[in-house]
């Protein structure tokens, strides 16, 4: 597996992952805000939000219709969906685009679901890797401190009940992010996270972020075309004019 | 005497069964009764007439039946349908929907099915969503790793249909050549005719090929229907009897 430099796209991709409640989300988003501030080309996509598959998805969630496989099976055609229409053209096109989740939210979900580490990299294996992945590394007590306030109704396969760990749904969605947490550390030098302390304050971990993003991306190369204003091509036109003159 | 010999009723001989990958987490094939018989061959090539045949026989044989087929699933269908119609999905995209609407039908209808030893009969199976994924040049390592949740059917045949009798038997049903069977999407031809022979061609030139690979049998076509129907029908009895 290569990533989108090495595979000579003029684009490339950060992703974020981490657990539910580590903050990714919130880090990804003020990076995107920096990067649109500069004026660069940048395209932000989330994890299960493709138009055309969602309904499938949502039916078979909500009527718990979803077993390992057809689970993994969605969310993968979700991900090629985008991954065909739009992360590829942009990325031929020059963007950054920046994922929240990328592959490797199927690689440590779909395996706690039992689904065979081999066939899900299979599966996933037309993808090329992220230029940069961050790893948002939080204390799985923070995470589900943050999960567990916010939203005391949690969901059914976002808790993991499908696996049967406990018939209690906070129990459960511990049980559950405690092992796709083991799944991420396993992967965390496989495919070179780099890794965030999420325990801190947002701004000290978005110091971080744009810190490495700048080290490791050429940003200068991503900017947007200016589209020729009308006043300057007069003037070189006078310049050009003077230059004529001169000669 | 033994009731099963007094009412000619055949009760199913057990199989060993495997996956042809990695399987299905939670899923053991030996405690699967009944028997799954696969139907493939291109649009026009008699499949929906066979079955029928069959599950008259088999019913009235005392053997409960339960069909199967592509784009059939609970949880995809509908989307998967819509999504063709607008041809916008992308190729990954498109097989991967596929693969969801089999494993679908695999885990919610083929195998609880099985467990309760019911014959099901399958329009199709995982080489009609393969074959049209390699004429459209996917990866085979790809498909097989993906196809590997597929466990192995007890018989599977391929009608065999050459395109120029596809057309002739298309044409005297619709008068119109759907866009996905004439392979439009792959860009062979802009004559309609021309890219529906090009493509099925290639359809079957990739069958025959599977073929050596999974070892189905293949059934010639173009004989009548009740003739081929026998010799589905005495393949069957053997696999029933687990021959």
């Amino acid at each position: 597996m290569k990533t989108f430099a090495e595979l000579n796209f003029p684009g490339r991709l950060v992703a974020v992952e981490g657990l539910d409640g580590s903050g990714k989300s919130t880090q990804i988003y003020l990076l995107k805000r920096w990067l649109e501030q500069q004026r660069l080309k940048v395209y932000f996509s989330e994890w299960n939000s493709s138009e055309l598959v969602k309904a499938a998805t949502s039916k078979g969630k909500k009527r718990e219709l979803l077993t390992p496989t057809t689970f993994s099976l969605i969310h993968a055609t979700d991900f090629a969906d985008r991954y065909e229409r739009h992360l590829v053209p942009l990325l031929r096109a020059g963007y950054i685009v920046l994922c929240d989740r990328y592959i490797f939210t199927a690689f440590a979900r779909d395996v706690v679901r039992g689904c065979p580490p081999e066939w899900v990299r299979g599966v996933y294996d037309f993808a090329a890797l992220p230029d940069l992945t961050f790893f948002f590394k939080s204390d799985l007590e923070v995470s589900l401190k943050r999960i567990l306030d916010g939203r005391p109704q949690l969901k059914y396969f976002e808790a993991g009940m499908d696996l049967r760990l406990s018939t209690d749904p906070y129990e459960s969605f511990r049980i559950f992010q405690g092992r796709i947490l083991e799944q991420y550390l396993a992967m965390s030098t496989e495919f070179n996270f780099l890794v965030i302390d999420a325990n801190q304050l947002v701004e000290k971990q978005q110091a971080v972020v744009r810190e490495l993003v700048t080290q490791k991306l050429r940003l200068a190369d991503f900017h947007r075309a200016e589209r020729a204003p009308s006043k300057p091509p007069a003037d070189a036109h006078k310049k050009s004019k003077e230059e004529v003159a001169a000669s | 005497m033994k009731s099963a010999a007094k009412n000619q009723i055949v009760v199913p001989h057990p199989t060993k069964r495997r996956f042809y990958g990695h399987g299905i987490p939670g899923v053991d094939l030996d405690r699967l009764a009944g028997k799954l018989i696969v139907v493939e061959g291109a649009d026009g090539s008699g499949r929906s007439t066979q079955i029928e045949a069959l599950v008259e026989w088999l019913e009235g044989t005392g053997h409960a039946t339960v069909q199967v087929g592509l784009k059939r699933s609970t949880l995809v269908s509908e989307e998967l349908e819509r999504a063709q119609e607008g041809n916008i999905l992308s190729r990954t995209t498109l097989s991967l929907f596929y693969a969801t609407d089999f494993a679908d039908q695999v885990e919610n209808i083929i195998l609880p099915a099985l467990k309760a030893g019911f014959i099901v009969l399958a329009d199709r199976y995982i080489y009609t969503l393969m074959a049209r994924d390699i004429v459209r040049g996917m990866d085979e390592a790809w498909l097989k790793n993906l196809y590997g949740i597929a466990f192995e059917p007890d018989a599977v045949f391929y009608l065999n249909v050459p395109p120029e009798e596809l057309v002739q038997r298309t044409f005297a049903k619709n008068a119109t050549l759907d866009y996905w069977e004439s392979g439009m999407d792959l860009g062979l031809s802009r004559d309609m005719f021309d890219s529906f022979m090009k493509y099925q061609t290639a359809m079957e030139k990739t069958f025959r090929r599977m073929q050596t690979t999974y070892g189905f049998t293949i059934v010639d076509g173009l004989r009548s229907a009740e003739a081929i129907n026998a010799e589905l029908q005495k393949k069957i009895s053997a696999v029933l009897a687990g021959k």
